[in-house]
């Protein structure tokens, strides 16, 4: 199970998502993380923007209105997943068949935990996202494809590069397991604790 | 060569580097809670792997209980609480769970049971791990994937960060606290800001701060975005460091804990502690605050149209005119609780407002202890008498609460509360609740007053 099929590209219809800072709690709102499983968090995923409260959908939400229900990519605004830690956010992103959402600046750890679910996040100027803003509004205006690879983004006539640190790129193309791989290198591990002397070792009362 | 405090910390821990760009470094005490560590532990089994080093980790029950009693107060939260018994036990790791006497929120509760010093480098399943940088040791929150990745190596995958300054010289005024200079800090840097980057926070005001007062600065500093929050360590978390149950178990000596005086950071801010006033958000990100004397912000404040829209967003969703005085503001709810102020320094601090004055009619107090052990001390000195004479449900049992609402307490639609919590995005205390973030003698200012308030006014 170590080697999962390679991406290197992601193609698809992008949804526009402009608003700045939307946090964790918006994207997996804490009724749904009372779990034990990553799975059965698609409908969790936006769902004060996607439905009212009485379930019923919201007509004005984008991933509501066609073309953009069918959407695997999001433009989306400045510091995009802040807040909480939770990655039940990206899972539930990746089960509502989302794989890119591109923007000007990701928050960390959601960074970090959409690397490890396979979306990508490629960071791209404030100008660019502005573009295919743009690009994405137009329902007619077809598919954006994200080459991970060669780190370039092409809508329409528009093609711009986007920044990716290597780690991640590799791990995006690759598929590979972190946790498995860093066993790779348990011989390492052992060699730095062996170098902690017993006060550089915590041991916690149970 | 001069490093930053941060590059001290990365390098005293780093174990090797790896082909793509990443390091590893290595992780010497690994916090988890109930809702971000059960799929963690299921991939553990799936792939057929053990936890590295069971001693190394505590598990801590606090985002789900309820604070009424210590009972789960239904059967999904109990379901989470008991999975996590079951997978330390099965693991040999520490548990925490309802009724032992040191359970409480998870960042409350390893500063007093003494499981941070300088130097060490902390991870847990939550973004306000941040808060342990007030002991000049580096913490930081991790999703569940890397809380596997922690459990089953001892290590996680790490990029070195930006480093960023933030000197706050100048005494602060009366009746401006901690929470108040890092609310600055989030609103001078914005949500965003310190995405990127570790931040360390230095100078007059923050060196003057006792330990409560640096968790909070640091605890906070998830909310511009920062991935490490950090204090050099002085005389201060020295005296600190004694009197808890792990106390002189654990020292990391290999290093100064401090920035060398030379050391250059990427980017540096500067803020003047002597301007600073006692603040609260109006809007829907922690970085939309304004001093309690002033005024909500109006569309000509902001030069784009895109910012005029977001204003107009979160003001329809807040409830709140333009323009509108902050002390205008009528609440419903007081909530002082959570990993940023429900020490009892914070406790202490609310009530010497809530001391012989009682909470407006109308308004519903609620105070929730961020430990048993700070719960059981507040008690002893008469504290809970206090917050209970002014009116104030005092709560038996510690846990995040309504910080955000995984419990059974939930703000309503609609729902207004003045909180000394960290985060006022839309539908966190609840769906529909408007969330206004102060310090906790703030909150207690309001909860008298049934709207928000200046507490220099509480002489």
């Amino acid at each position: 199970m170590k080697d999962k099929q390679m991406t290197k590209t992601i193609n698809g219809i992008a949804a526009p998502l402009p608003l700045a800072n939307v946090d964790t709690d918006v994207i997996m709102p804490k009724r749904f993380l009372i779990t034990i499983t990553r799975e059965g968090l698609g409908d969790g995923t936006f769902a004060d923007l996607r439905f009212d409260t009485a379930g019923g959908q919201r007509q004005e939400f984008v991933l509501n209105k066609a073309p953009w229900t069918q959407a695997s990519i999001l433009v989306v605004g400045d510091n995009f997943g802040c807040g909480s830690s939770r990655e039940h956010a990206v899972w539930g992103l990746r089960q509502l068949g989302i794989d890119a959402c591109i923007g000007t600046s990701f928050a960390g750890i959601f960074y970090d935990n959409a690397r490890k679910n396979g979306l990508a996040l490629p960071v791209v100027s404030p100008a660019t996202r502005d573009a295919l803003l743009q690009f994405a509004n137009d329902a007619r205006a077809g598919e954006i494809l994200i080459d991970l690879e060669k780190r370039t983004i092409s809508a329409g006539k528009l093609s711009e590069p986007f920044e990716m640190d290597d780690a991640t790129q590799t791990s995006l193309i690759r598929g590979r397991d972190d946790t498995l791989d860093s066993l790779d290198y348990a011989g390492a591990i052992r060699d730095f604790e062996a170098r902690l002397n017993n006060e550089m070792r915590i041991r916690v009362f149970k | 060569m001069s490093r930053t405090l941060y590059d001290k910390l990365v390098d005293a821990h780093k174990v090797c580097d790896l082909p793509d760009g990443d390091m590893l470094i290595y992780v010497d005490f690994h916090i988890m809670n109930e809702y971000t560590s059960p799929q963690a532990f299921s991939g553990l089994d799936t792939k057929g792997l053990d936890v590295w080093r069971p001693e190394a980790h505590l598990a801590v029950v606090d985002h789900v209980n309820a604070t009424r009693s210590s009972e789960p107060h239904d059967a999904a939260s109990k379901l989470l609480i008991d999975n996590l018994e079951a997978n330390c036990t099965k693991h040999g790791i520490a548990f925490y769970g309802l009724g032992d006497p040191r359970q409480g929120i998870e960042h409350v509760v390893v500063p007093e049971q003494g499981l941070v010093t300088p130097g060490m480098l902390i991870a847990c399943g939550d973004s306000h791990t941040t808060t342990y940088g007030a002991y000049g040791a580096l913490g930081f929150g991790i999703g569940t994937s890397e809380v596997e990745h922690v459990l089953a190596t001892q290590t996680l995958r790490y990029k070195r960060m930006k480093s960023m300054r933030v000197m706050i010289d100048g005494a602060t005024a009366p009746g401006v606290t901690a929470k108040d200079i890092i609310m600055k800090v989030v609103q001078v840097v914005g949500a965003g800001g310190a995405n990127g980057y570790a931040v360390e926070f230095a100078g007059s005001a923050v060196r003057d701060l006792d330990m409560a007062g640096r968790m909070t600065v640091c605890n906070m500093a998830v909310e511009l975005g920062a991935r490490a929050a950090l204090i050099a360590a002085d005389d201060i978390t020295e005296r600190a460091l004694q009197g808890h149950p792990h106390s002189g178990q654990f020292e990391f000596k290999n290093e100064n804990w401090a920035s060398d005086s030379e050391a250059v950071f990427d980017k540096e801010f500067t803020i003047s502690g002597t301007d600073i006033e006692p603040l609260i958000t109006w809007g829907t990100s922690p970085d939309q605050s304004v001093p309690i004397t002033a005024n909500v912000p109006i569309s000509s404040d902001y030069l784009t149209p895109e910012a005029k829209a977001a204003l107009g967003r979160s003001l329809q969703y807040m409830g709140l005119s333009e323009g509108q005085s902050a002390q205008s503001i009528k609440i419903d709810t007081a909530f002082i609780g959570s990993c940023t102020n429900s020490r009892i320094e914070d406790l202490r601090e609310a009530a010497k407002i809530l001391e012989g004055r009682h909470v407006a009619t109308g308004v519903e107090a609620i105070v929730v202890p961020g430990s048993a052990m700070t719960r059981l001390k507040a008690e002893a000195e008469g504290l809970r008498a206090i917050f209970e004479a002014a009116g104030f449900e005092w709560r038996p049992e510690a846990g995040c609460s309504m910080c955000l609402a995984m419990n059974d307490d939930i703000a309503m639609d609609g729902e207004r509360v003045a909180s000394s919590t960290n985060r006022n995005f839309e539908g966190r205390q609840g769906r529909g609740a408007r969330t206004h973030l102060m310090s906790p003698a703030m909150v207690a200012a309001a909860a008298v007053a049934g709207h928000l308030a200046d507490v220099r006014d509480f002489k």
